[in-house]
């Protein structure tokens, strides 16, 4: 494959991975990219390396501009092995005069490769380096998602190469977000941000007041996956600024799973009674979905309603799984309530409500809902009144 | 109540400052309390200020 000039003098030098599903509990079911980037200048720099396995790609397209061994810096924005995975080997083959990174990118870097000999140089927000006709600025986004996490900036270009903000994981034969169909696109965006950033949503918020700060010209972004923003890099800054107040709409989902059904008929019937006062409502049995997934719809959800049935006096493990993961998200502002089918001991809706009360969810219920075995047609006009009450509840809010 | 730890309290990052460890990299010595650190010392994980900074009421093993 050809490599891509983004800019002039600057190439896509990365690799694409279309088989991978599982990108450390996140679904990726079109696969992902690592993005790394060749600045052709003076001094000729690298900005990031990829995931191991796919250093020879890597190779490949850096040698279709400069042999590697020309290369003089190597910019590493982010330690994590998806990034940093052939940093070795790439050392070996560029010999860089530089290693830049933030501070504490060198010592990730030599916590993750016990190599104290490299010549690192470590720089800080504000700091440049001139590369003849181009500078590269450096911007630190401490716990961005990492501590040692950072974006570089080239101001002659108007580009941010933003490491691990603004990306998608999806796999495409396109570059820049102008040949993707934009909906697709912004639906990967987001599922990267409920997915990956929704916990840092406050630093997000003063990220963006720094940008603005620091006044940079930005006319394309390149994140170190997915599609580069060229037509619509303002898109995703006020995207990034919505889903980091955690604006939500009149829509909830009900997340279940079920041993008999029973689970599964409340799950139902809250949903009529949500979708009756109409909030879009989305029911949501883990079964079925994956739990990257359920975090996608609950960013723009106000109703969060979690159900599951007793097994062992416990949560069912599905359910352990979706609230351990969704609690370390740290959504906000929701409104919903636990619910379950038991048979004789009851304590999984209990257990819910104290995850919902860890989440600081608004629950509109005393108690949680819980219902003996198989729920009849009364249980069930009960869990559809649940429904239409925490849909009354959600337009007061929204 | 003098609790000898402090968390840093920024989302995800959980540093704890243990007066017996100091901090080597912010050059603070080995017995320091948390109250003597300088007040332009920033956490060393996220950088953070003092002020994000808690008391740990028991002592706790993420190190």
């Amino acid at each position: 494959m050809k490599v891509v000039e983004i800019k002039p003098d600057v190439f896509w030098v990365g690799a694409i991975d279309w088989n991978i599903r599982d990108f450390h509990g996140y679904s990726t079911y079109k696969g992902t990219t690592y993005n790394a980037f060749l600045i052709k200048d003076d001094k000729i720099t690298l900005v990031d390396t990829v995931k191991g396995p796919f250093f020879n790609e890597l190779l490949h397209h850096i040698s279709q501009i400069v042999e590697p061994n020309k290369i003089d810096y190597l910019v590493i924005n982010h330690v994590e092995m998806d990034h940093s995975g052939s940093f070795l080997q790439t050392v070996d083959a560029i010999k860089p005069e530089k290693i830049i990174c933030s501070e504490m990118g060198e010592k990730a870097l030599v916590q993750h490769f016990k190599r104290t000999d490299l010549p690192y140089q470590v720089v800080k927000t504000g700091d440049s380096i001139r590369t003849g006709k181009k500078t590269i600025h450096f911007i630190e986004t401490r716990m961005l998602h990492w501590p040692d996490s950072m974006f570089t900036y080239i101001p002659e270009d108007k580009l941010l190469i933003s490491s691990d903000a603004f990306g998608q994981h999806w796999a495409t034969s396109a570059r820049f977000d102008d040949e993707v169909p934009f909906d697709e696109l912004m639906n990967h965006a987001a599922k990267y941000y409920a997915n990956i950033l929704l916990l840092y949503s406050p630093l997000v918020q003063k990220l963006l007041a720094k940008v603005k700060e620091l006044n940079l010209d930005i006319d394309m972004i390149a994140p170190d996956h997915g599609l580069i923003w060229r037509k619509n890099p303002l898109a995703i800054i006020e995207a990034y600024d919505r889903w980091s107040r955690q604006e939500a709409k009149r829509k909830a989902i009900v997340v279940y799973d079920t041993m008999w059904h029973s689970t599964e008929k409340m799950a139902r019937s809250i949903t009529d009674g949500l979708i009756d006062e109409g909030i879009e409502t989305i029911p949501m049995s883990l079964k079925v979905y994956h739990r990257s997934d359920i975090m996608t719809e609950l960013l723009d959800s106000k109703g969060l309603v979690v159900g599951s049935p007793t097994i062992n006096n416990g949560i069912f493990p599905t359910i352990a799984d979706i609230l351990t993961y969704m609690k370390g998200l740290k959504p906000v502002g929701k409104i919903g309530f636990a619910f379950g089918s038991y048979g004789w001991s009851g304590e999984a809706a209990k257990i819910i409500s104290q995850y919902l009360s860890e989440m600081k969810v608004e629950q509109i219920i005393e108690e949680p809902l819980r219902i003996q075995y198989v729920p009849d047609h009364e249980a069930l006009k009960k869990c559809y009144e649940l429904g239409r009450k925490l849909g009354e509840r959600i337009k007061e809010t929204v | 109540m003098n609790p000898k730890l402090w968390q840093c309290q920024t989302t995800n990052c959980g540093y704890i400052y243990d007066p017996d460890r100091g901090d080597r990299k912010g050059k603070i010595p080995k017995g320091t309390p948390f109250e003597d650190l300088p007040d332009d010392w920033k956490c060393p994980v996220c950088g953070a200020s003092k002020k994000m900074f808690r008391p740990v009421e028991t002592p706790s093993t993420a190190k």
